[in-house]
């Protein structure tokens, strides 16, 4: 986050199955203590960057440096400075809680000074206080969730990665799971983590969006929203949300409507324009508008925006990435304009 | 590092403690196939039913019937009617009958060719061969009886100067000709066989299916400390077997092991190796457990079949015979009835030594390339 030197860095990374094209020239950086959040659709190309940055996948071309060390060349050393968790939580379900942590322990060669103190920090960690001989099968999904996080950082590893950590799990140990990603980040380690929920995404330092394989924007979940946006947001609450929708996707000055909830979305040049300009136009056909107002674009927006404009872009012409200067000036998006 | 080796034993061992599959593998088939292989399954073909019309009901039949009555092989029936003989072979109450006509005793006397007829159930062709033989036997040792009594009769002194062979039976190795004592030794092969691949294959498979293999991937594990942890347990597992077994077939089954122990442990450790080979390549070529559970199944019964365990392999076709210089298990079964019954060392054993340790070296080359490669 601040002058610390990289401890990710990545080039031109480039990973191809036969003629499919997975990851398509990604370079980034990431810093110690940053949380590093990649979203993108299923299939854009995320876990295959992660399992590359692992040394689970060789590139194709590119390199990618962690924690000073290329995956390529020296991916056992890499490995040591890492810890690594996927959606599956990859834990042995026929072996007890306690039994876990010694494997791991074992497989990371934890000092045997330390062993005792990082395996009662996981259990710890993990809620698990008195658990220790249970079997891992038998614990609720959140509990087994953490306590593989416990598994994969017992070495205290400066880079951990998370590959979707939090898919299957209930919302209040989403959140549990999130203060300890946190905890760590304070601590200095740098945090991957790839994640389809947005909510998630708004605690990360930094997003990258991937997809089909490239960047297709990035920054922290502010600059984001600001910028990748192609002019400024409207919601739109009427009568006859479907056919309001039909129409407005018609309608001069709207560059793309979405409905949202019961809502309408519309992204539009300039907010101050286009409120009279759009409520004139309903009013004209007959479909009574309650409220319009701009709003901030949640990273929801952003997020369907950028892959949707991106996989049509055919018709829309340039992608708003490049034309993040659509935003007005003063602290625009942050308050309501009526 | 010895430390991640010792995990990974640690934690394979309770694997196949906690896995009740894996459990059920261990100690089911050993214990099933020895007591098969201990009591019922026998070559011996003793008590055959045997149906038997006399229709001649002289002093001769009758004689000649009391010579099957007196006979091991044989349960005989007496029957009045040759009617009912289809019924009974039907039934299997019968595999045999033997009918004497009426005529019988005067043919023999007046010097001509008396006939025996025997009908044989041969849907089992196996008893069916050696219960002709047994019958052959009996009328062969019959009718040369008649013909001796009559030369003493009619030439005394010739009967006295005919030439007789007399066959001294002298089994060796086994003199009592006991089956226990040839299979026995031999289901220890089969047993090994079946648990080393099985449990190896299973062992790596199941931790790709779960997703496990990518999280143990992540670690700085070497490939070499990976594939040691996945097949030194059952290397312990298979000669820990092979030691049962062996104390099971010489405490209570008394088959002596007449050879030398070492012997017998050295022909085992090249076999398991074979086993383990086999096991990893399993696991290369599939990607679920089921699939490694037919993959096995596959390779399993062929081994048996063509190994000499039961059918000897000098009855195949010699293309298949050919075949079987490819099958560890052939080689095992001679080794380990060699060491049992004959009693023979290296000195005559150390072909099928070498040629096992030369598949192991193959298998082992080959499924742990591969499997590095899977790994990837």
């Amino acid at each position: 986050m601040n002058g610390a030197p990289p401890t990710v860095v990545v080039r031109d990374l480039v990973k191809r199955f036969g003629d499919f094209v997975a990851v398509d020239n990604i370079s980034l950086e990431a810093s110690p203590g940053e949380i590093f959040g990649f979203l993108g659709p299923n299939g854009a190309g995320k876990s295959t960057t992660i399992r590359m940055l692992c040394g689970l996948l060789r590139p194709t071309s590119g390199q990618a440096m962690v924690a000073g060390l290329d995956v390529a060349h020296e991916p056992e050393r890499v490995r040591q400075n890492i810890g690594y968790m996927s959606q599956k939580f990859s834990l042995y379900n026929d072996l007890k809680v306690i039994e876990n942590l010694r494997f791991f322990a074992g497989m990371y060669s934890v000092a045997t000074a330390e062993l005792k103190e990082r395996i009662g920090w996981a259990i710890d960690m993990a809620g698990l206080t008195g658990r220790e001989q249970l079997l891992t099968g038998t614990l609720p999904a959140g509990w087994k969730q953490r306590l593989a996080l416990g598994c994969a950082v017992l070495h205290r590893p400066p880079i951990v990665f998370l590959d979707e950590p939090t898919s299957g799990v209930d919302p209040i140990s989403r959140r549990l799971f999130w203060e300890l990603i946190h905890r760590m980040a304070v601590d200095g380690v740098t945090v991957f983590v790839t994640t389809h929920y947005m909510d998630e995404a708004e605690y990360c330092n930094r997003l990258v969006l991937i997809d089909r394989g490239r960047i297709v924007a990035s920054g922290s979940p502010l600059e984001l929203k600001e910028k990748s946006m192609a002019g400024d947001l409207l919601l739109v609450e009427c009568d006859q949300v479907g056919k309001a929708l039909e129409e407005l996707q018609q309608a001069p000055g709207v560059t793309d409507a979405a409905i949202f909830g019961n809502a309408l979305h519309l992204v539009v040049g300039s907010a101050e324009r286009a409120i009279p300009e759009v409520k004139e136009f309903l009013a004209a056909r007959g479909i009574a508008v309650t409220r319009i107002e701009r709003i901030r674009p949640t990273l929801e927006d952003v997020f369907v925006s950028l892959t949707s404009l991106n996989r049509d872009e055919g018709d829309k012409g340039d992608t708003p990435a490049q034309s993040g200067k659509a935003a007005p000036a003063g602290d625009g998006g942050k308050e309501k304009g009526q | 590092m010895l430390g991640r080796l010792r995990q990974m034993l640690i934690k394979e061992f309770l694997h196949v403690i906690r896995d009740k599959r894996a459990r059920a593998l261990l100690f089911g088939p050993p214990i099933i196939q020895t007591l098969v292989f201990g009591y019922a399954a026998t070559l011996e073909i003793k008590h055959v039913p045997v149906a038997i019309v006399d229709y001649d009901n002289s002093q001769a039949s009758r004689d000649l019937v009391s010579r099957f009555q007196a006979s091991r092989y044989f349960e005989v029936r007496r029957i009045a009617d040759r009617r009912e003989v289809a019924d009974l072979i039907d039934r299997s109450e019968a595999t045999m009958a033997l009918q004497i006509n009426s005529g019988f005793s005067r043919q023999l006397h007046k010097g001509e060719t008396a006939h025996l007829q025997v009908i044989v159930d041969a849907s089992n062709s196996n008893t069916a061969l050696v219960g002709l033989g047994y019958v052959n036997q009996v009328a062969q040792g019959f009718a040369r009886d008649v013909r001796m009594a009559a030369l003493q009769r009619q030439a005394p002194a010739l009967a006295a100067s005919l030439p007789e062979i007399v066959v001294e039976r002298r089994p060796w190795y086994n003199p009592d000709l006991t089956s226990q004592w040839f299979f026995v030794p031999g289901v220890i092969g089969n047993l090994v066989l079946v648990i080393v691949v099985t449990l190896t294959a299973f062992a790596v498979v199941r931790e790709r299916e779960i997703g496990t293999l990518e999280q143990i991937m992540v670690t700085p594990i070497r490939r070499t400390e990976f594939i040691l942890g996945k097949t030194i347990p059952f290397f312990l597992i298979g000669l820990l077997d092979t030691a049962l077994i062996s104390l099971a077939g010489t405490l209570w089954f008394r088959v002596p092991l007449t050879g030398s122990f070492l012997v017998l442990a050295a022909g085992t450790v090249c076999f398991i190796l074979c086993m383990l080979g086999v096991g990893l390549f399993i696991s290369t070529v599939s990607a679920t457990q089921q699939q490694a559970m037919v993959t096995s199944f596959f390779f399993i019964m062929p081994a048996v079949i063509f190994s000499g365990f039961g059918s000897p392999i000098s009855s195949m076709p010699l293309l298949l015979q050919r075949l079987t210089y490819l099958n560890p298990l052939r080689y095992q079964e001679v080794v380990l009835r060699s060491v049992y019954l004959k009693g023979v060392g290296f000195e005559v054993l150390w072909p099928q030594m070498a040629a096992m340790a030369l598949i192991a070296i193959v298998m082992l080359t080959v499924s742990v390339l591969r499997f590095r490669k899977s790994l990837e």
